[in-house]
């Protein structure tokens, strides 16, 4: 009887002992091994009688039970210290910088050109484009610009060689060239933007020789004015991302249109930040106006039958406006570090429904 | 345009506040675009006086002044040679700015003496030239008063944008009708009451042209005046000009700018004593040459409209005058010249000639046809007052062109056009008052045009006119109706995959720029060439000359530019058009892009390398696949144009017609003539040859998959040199193109164990059964099946 106490106490002191599952494993063959020394008492029990063993039984079972036990957690434990001590091994330095990897930008005016083409695809807009190199027919006399009209000194067109009989392509100054295809190719209602490089032989720290437009046309029988106000109100808030943005609409001339009209938005001038939307300035963001009944009738359309409205925008300089850009140059410079800084992630995909911008 | 509110006040009697003005004038399509209040520039310089002026202990030339102020006595030192006891001058403390010398005063010492504050000149104050010694003030003036009220100068000048169709609103009784008929203020009559003549004039005038129409000059109105004394122009009228920025230079010709700035109506005065005979309107003659009054001589073209007496030349009509006809001061007699000019022959002689003058600028844009007689006598009037002289009778030529023209409108346009309510009496009102004498006749109001808004010819004119007067401020916004509620896509297949191609080259990294459309034709010859019809006659500069035939050569610049600053590693894409002709078929959608230096810089974790043609291979497949193109059965040739590295390049093609994509190394004979480092690699996709996805349906085909174990077998060929991996891959695949769904090379060899011109080309195919489990001797046939395939195909042999 003390022989089992004396053997418990020692084994569970030499368990308490071991430092690696090598020794463990060794021990638990000496003690519970066929031919171990709990293994041996048990078989010893089979000379007892029946009285004593009733007693001795329960008790080698017991110290089975227990030796047992003791090594599965001696076991877990030295596997636990074992991990740790891998682990600590394994340790990196994770200040150590990331593997470089690409990420390209997108140019602010693609996410500029999307952006707008998703406002005004909420409005029932379809985008229409046409060449760069077109004629004077559809950059001027189409749009109510006769050959000595003042306002074809305002545009300072680039032109090509002069043909044979006389005529020579230009590259368009507007991208209003568009206005006059839609309406000659097909039958209204229109409801068109049209986004596109422009050209203008003008070359300093505001202007360059080549920038983007966005127009804009409606042809139906019945949209007006008001119906125009709405379009851009609606246009301004969704693209500056404001509740509300003053506007002001002032008359102007434009061969193209009458009525015609200049719209500015209320702004303020912040050292060299713009803030837009709010306070004392005006800031002129767009021409527009009812397309004149003299440009229908040269896409063949009756003015008595048909109506609409027209505006024009610069992509760029509404870029820099929302963007913060300030220098117009800097967009067609293709500057490694203006592209990262300006440009947009690829997945920053505008949408209405997620966001025009973070 | 610019003008003081006080010469404003002499055509419109009005009371309002400045703030008022200025909104008024935008709001009816005159846009306010400064106003400089020169009262407030100048406020702090005040009239002071002088009680002490002393010699300067240390400095020959300074005085050393006491001065009163009004509000105290102040220590100046003044270097003027006029600054003397007991004077009365214009003073300006310290901490006031001195526009002159664009200097912020501050107490200092000069010579060891202190100095607070200023004595100043009219240089110093930026007012005019003088500064020969600081302004003097009469002596009674009060001391503290402002310089500014005292010398005229309180008077804020406003400048208003002219847009081309506001002829009416480049004289400031024009602006002043405009504000009236807005209900601004109340327009004061004009004096154009005739002046009887004393005697016939002298000098005649005629039109003489021939078969011109419409004629250059359509009426020309002429007057002598005899003994005019011809001087400095009074106070009132040098101020007048210098307001609004124009020189003063004598009576005679102050008046004609004066009258041309006031009533929109441009004239010139000869000195008649130099005239020769008659004069008479006409076209040059061929190699005259006319010297005008800018000093210039120009060479006139045959269409060009002159003034001239019987001798030559004496002026470009409604343009310039010439300078051997003009007044100076020993002027007695002149002849003064009232004309009509055609707008469009003003505008071609003007431009031809590059004159920039005022007469043109209110010529070329329409001066009022029936204004031509008062101006004659306005002129007169001004004439007689300042220069004194005895006007003959009035000559008249030509009766100008034939402007009377009705105009009609319907009442409902106004609403339907403008999306506002405006009553009927309401329109009636403002067309009245804008000179339109409208009549009521049932649903329409007729007009009859004024002669000052020769712009205005339809109704949609007329529906402006009331807008603007109305106000377009009173114009409710109003939501567009939609079709649908929720929006279709507004881009078409095509638009949208180039916003797919910006997005899928961007997210492989690469940087998007947006370059010129045009570029040195230098670099165009590079790059294929152009035609001569796409090279720009009037160019920006001269090596932004021609349309751009590639959008490489603008990527690799950009390339370049990049390199100067420090970066050698760089990926930029452009996606954009490429221009081969003059019509619209010419211009092509290309998405085209470069790559240069290493894939990335060094690092830790394993160095980069440097970018080859297999990377712009893979941007090419890549886009084709995000644009819904053909990747997998697109081939891959060699031939790409001449401006790629002949053995680095490739193109990728639906068939030898359809080129679909270009890529390769960019030639390093082109990198030099550009003076580009390289090795770059470029590719061009040209995404309107990539056939577009025939129908739009959602679905996808059903996904098979197999449970069966996949088995992969590795093989190595040793084939000829010139045998391209293509060639083996399609050998592998045709060999069972059921069981075989991978095959993919992981080794090229070529050098010492190898036979000279062999390679070994390694590669690993996967088998997928879809109905059992492979067995080892169902793996050996399509092994041994693959092998004879490729070795039929290439002429190459199984390395063992």
């Amino acid at each position: 009887m003390q022989d089992i106490e004396k053997l418990e106490q020692e084994l569970l002191e030499q368990i308490g002992n071991v430092t690696d599952l090598e020794a463990l494993e060794s021990l638990r063959i000496s003690a519970l091994g066929k031919k171990g020394s709990v293994s041996l008492m048990m078989r010893g029990l089979g000379q007892m009688d029946p009285a004593e063993r009733q007693i001795v039984a329960p008790k080698l079972n017991k110290l089975k039970t227990i030796v047992g036990d003791a090594i599965d957690n001696a076991k877990a434990a030295l596997h636990a210290a074992a991990l740790d001590a891998k682990l600590a091994e394994e340790r990196i330095d994770i200040t150590l910088p990331v593997r470089p990897e690409a990420m390209g930008r997108i140019h602010p005016i693609s996410q500029v050109m999307d952006e707008i083409t998703e406002i005004f695809a909420g409005m029932g807009f379809d985008v229409a484009e046409g060449p760069d190199i077109d004629d004077d027919f559809h950059n001027f006399t189409a749009l109510n610009i006769p050959p000595e009209h003042p306002a074809r000194q305002m545009h300072d067109t680039f032109y090509l060689p002069e043909k044979e009989d006389g005529s020579r392509q230009l590259l368009r100054t507007h991208t209003s060239t568009v206005q006059i295809r839609t309406m000659q190719s097909k039958k209204p209602p229109h409801r068109i933007i049209v986004p596109g490089r422009t050209f203008r032989c003008d070359s300093d720290q505001t202007h360059t020789p080549m920038f983007h437009q966005i127009e804009g046309l409606v042809i139906d029988k019945t949209s007006h004015m008001g119906h125009l106000k709405g379009v851009l109100a609606e246009f301004c808030k969704a693209f500056f991302e404001l509740d509300e943005v003053t506007m002001r609409f002032r008359p102007s001339y434009f061969p193209f249109t009458e009525p015609s009209a200049e719209m500015d938005i209320r702004c303020t001038f912040a050292g060299d930040h713009i803030k837009v939307g709010e306070g004392e300035d005006w800031l002129e963001i767009l021409g527009c106006g009812m397309v004149n009944p003299r440009v229908l009738e040269h896409c063949g359309l009756d003015p008595a039958e048909y109506q609409g409205f027209a505006w024009g925008m610069g992509i760029d300089r509404i870029a820099m406006l929302k963007y913060g850009i300030p220098d117009l140059r800097a967009f067609f410079d293709s500057d490694l570090r203006w592209l990262k800084h300006y440009g947009f992630v690829p997945l920053d995909v505008p949408t209405l429904g997620g966001g025009l911008s973070r | 345009m610019k003008f003081t509110i006080s010469w404003l006040k002499e055509h419109l009697d009005y009371d309002a506040p400045l703030e008022a003005l200025s909104d008024r004038l935008t709001s009816i399509g005159l846009e306010v675009e400064g106003i400089t209040d020169r009262a407030k520039e100048l406020a702090a310089f005040r009239v002071a006086h002088v009680v002490e002026a002393v010699q300067h202990p240390d400095a020959d030339r300074l005085r050393v002044c006491k001065v009163d102020t009004g509000s105290e006595v102040v220590q100046v030192v003044c270097g003027a040679p006029n600054a003397r006891t007991g004077m009365k001058g214009v003073f300006a403390p310290s901490g006031s700015y001195v526009p002159g010398t664009d200097l912020w005063l501050k107490p200092s010492k000069i010579r060891g003496v202190e100095s607070n504050g200023m004595l100043v000149s009219e240089r110093e104050m930026g007012i005019s030239d003088e500064h020969d010694g600081i302004i003097e003030m009469p002596e009674d003036t009060e001391i503290g008063a402002s310089f500014a009220a005292l010398a005229g100068l309180d008077d804020p000048v406003i400048e208003i944008a002219i847009t081309p169709n506001h002829q009416d609103a480049l004289g400031v009784y024009g602006i002043a009708r405009d504000l009236a008929a807005s209900g601004f203020g109340t327009l004061k009559p004009l004096d154009t009451s005739p002046i009887a003549g004393k005697f016939k004039s002298p000098i005649g005038v005629k039109l003489n042209f021939e078969k011109v129409s419409p004629l250059p000059c359509s009426k020309f109105v002429g007057r002598y005046v005899r003994g005019v004394k011809n001087g400095p122009s009074p106070k009132w009228l040098q101020d007048k000009l210098r307001a609004i920025g124009l020189r003063p230079i004598s009576a005679l010709v102050d008046i004609t700018n004066f009258v041309t700035y006031d009533l929109a109506r441009p004239l010139h005065v000869f000195d008649a004593d130099k005239v020769s005979g008659d004069i008479q309107a006409r076209l040059a003659t061929a190699g005259e040459k006319l010297l005008a009054l800018d000093g210039e001589e120009y060479d006139l073209e045959s269409d060009a409209c002159v003034i001239a007496d019987d001798k030559a030349a004496l002026g470009l009509g409604g343009i310039m005058g010439g300078e051997t006809s003009g007044c100076s001061e020993t002027t007695r007699n002149v002849f003064i010249e009232a004309a009509l000019f055609d707008p469009i022959s003003i505008a071609t002689t003007g431009r031809k000639l590059g004159i920039e003058s005022d007469a043109r600028y209110r010529f070329e844009r329409g001066v009022d046809p029936a204004f031509v007689e008062p101006a004659m006598e306005v002129a007169t009037r001004l004439v007689l007052e300042l220069c004194g002289g005895e006007p003959s009778d009035v000559v008249v030529a030509g009766e100008g062109p034939k402007w009377q023209k009705s105009v009609s409108l319907r009442k409902s346009r106004v609403k339907e056009l403008g999306g506002v309510n405006v009553p009927v009496a309401d329109m009636i009102t403002i067309l009245d008052r804008l000179g339109f004498a409208p009549k009521e006749t049932g649903d329409v109001i007729e007009t009859e045009v004024p002669s000052w808004r020769m712009d205005v010819d339809g109704e949609a004119d007329l529906v402006e006119e009331i807008l603007r007067i109305h106000g377009y401020d009173n114009i409710d916004p109003v939501p567009l109706p939609t079709e649908t509620v929720v929006a279709k896509p507004a881009v078409n297949a095509r638009q949208r995959r180039v916003r797919i191609a910006k997005r899928a080259l961007a997210a492989r990294g690469m940087m998007e720029a947006v370059t010129w459309s045009f570029l040195p034709r230098a670099h165009a010859d590079l790059f294929g060439g152009v035609p001569d019809e796409i090279v720009l006659v009037n160019p920006i500069s001269a090596d932004l000359d021609a349309m751009r035939p590639s959008l490489l050569p603008n990527l690799i610049a950009a390339a370049g530019r990049n390199h100067a600053r420090g970066f050698s590693d760089l990926s930029l894409f452009e996606v954009g058009s490429e221009y081969h002709s003059d019509q619209p078929d010419g211009q092509i959608m290309v998405a085209g892009g470069i790559r240069t230096g290493q894939t990335s810089s060094r690092h830790w974790a394993g160095n980069g390398r440097k970018f080859d043609a297999y990377d712009v291979k893979a941007d090419a497949l890549a886009m084709l696949e995000a644009v819904g193109g053909p990747a997998e059965s697109v081939q891959v040739v060699t031939g790409a144009p001449d401006w790629y590295h002949p053995g680095r390049s490739g193109v990728m093609q639906l068939g030898p017609k359809n080129r679909l994509a270009a890529f390769g190394e960019i030639h390093p004979r082109v990198l030099e003539a550009m003076k580009v480092k390289g090795p770059i690699v470029g590719f061009e996709i040209y995404l309107d040859n990539v056939p577009l996805p025939k129908s739009r349906d959602t679905a996808r085909p059903p996904l098979t998959i197999s449970d069966y174990q996949a088995v992969e077998r590795d093989f190595a060929f040793e084939v000829d040199v010139d045998i391209p991996a293509e060639a083996i891959i399609r050998a592998v695949r045709g060999s069972d193109k059921k069981m075989i769904t991978d095959v993919s090379i992981f080794d090229v060899y070529q050098g010492d164990r190898i036979a000279a011109g062999k390679k070994s080309v390694a590669l690993s195919i996967r088998l997928q059964p879809m109905d059992r489990t492979l067995t080892e001797d169902e793996i050996e046939a399509v092994a041994t099946k693959v092998i004879g395939s490729v070795e039929k195909a290439t002429g190459g042999s199984l390395r063992h």
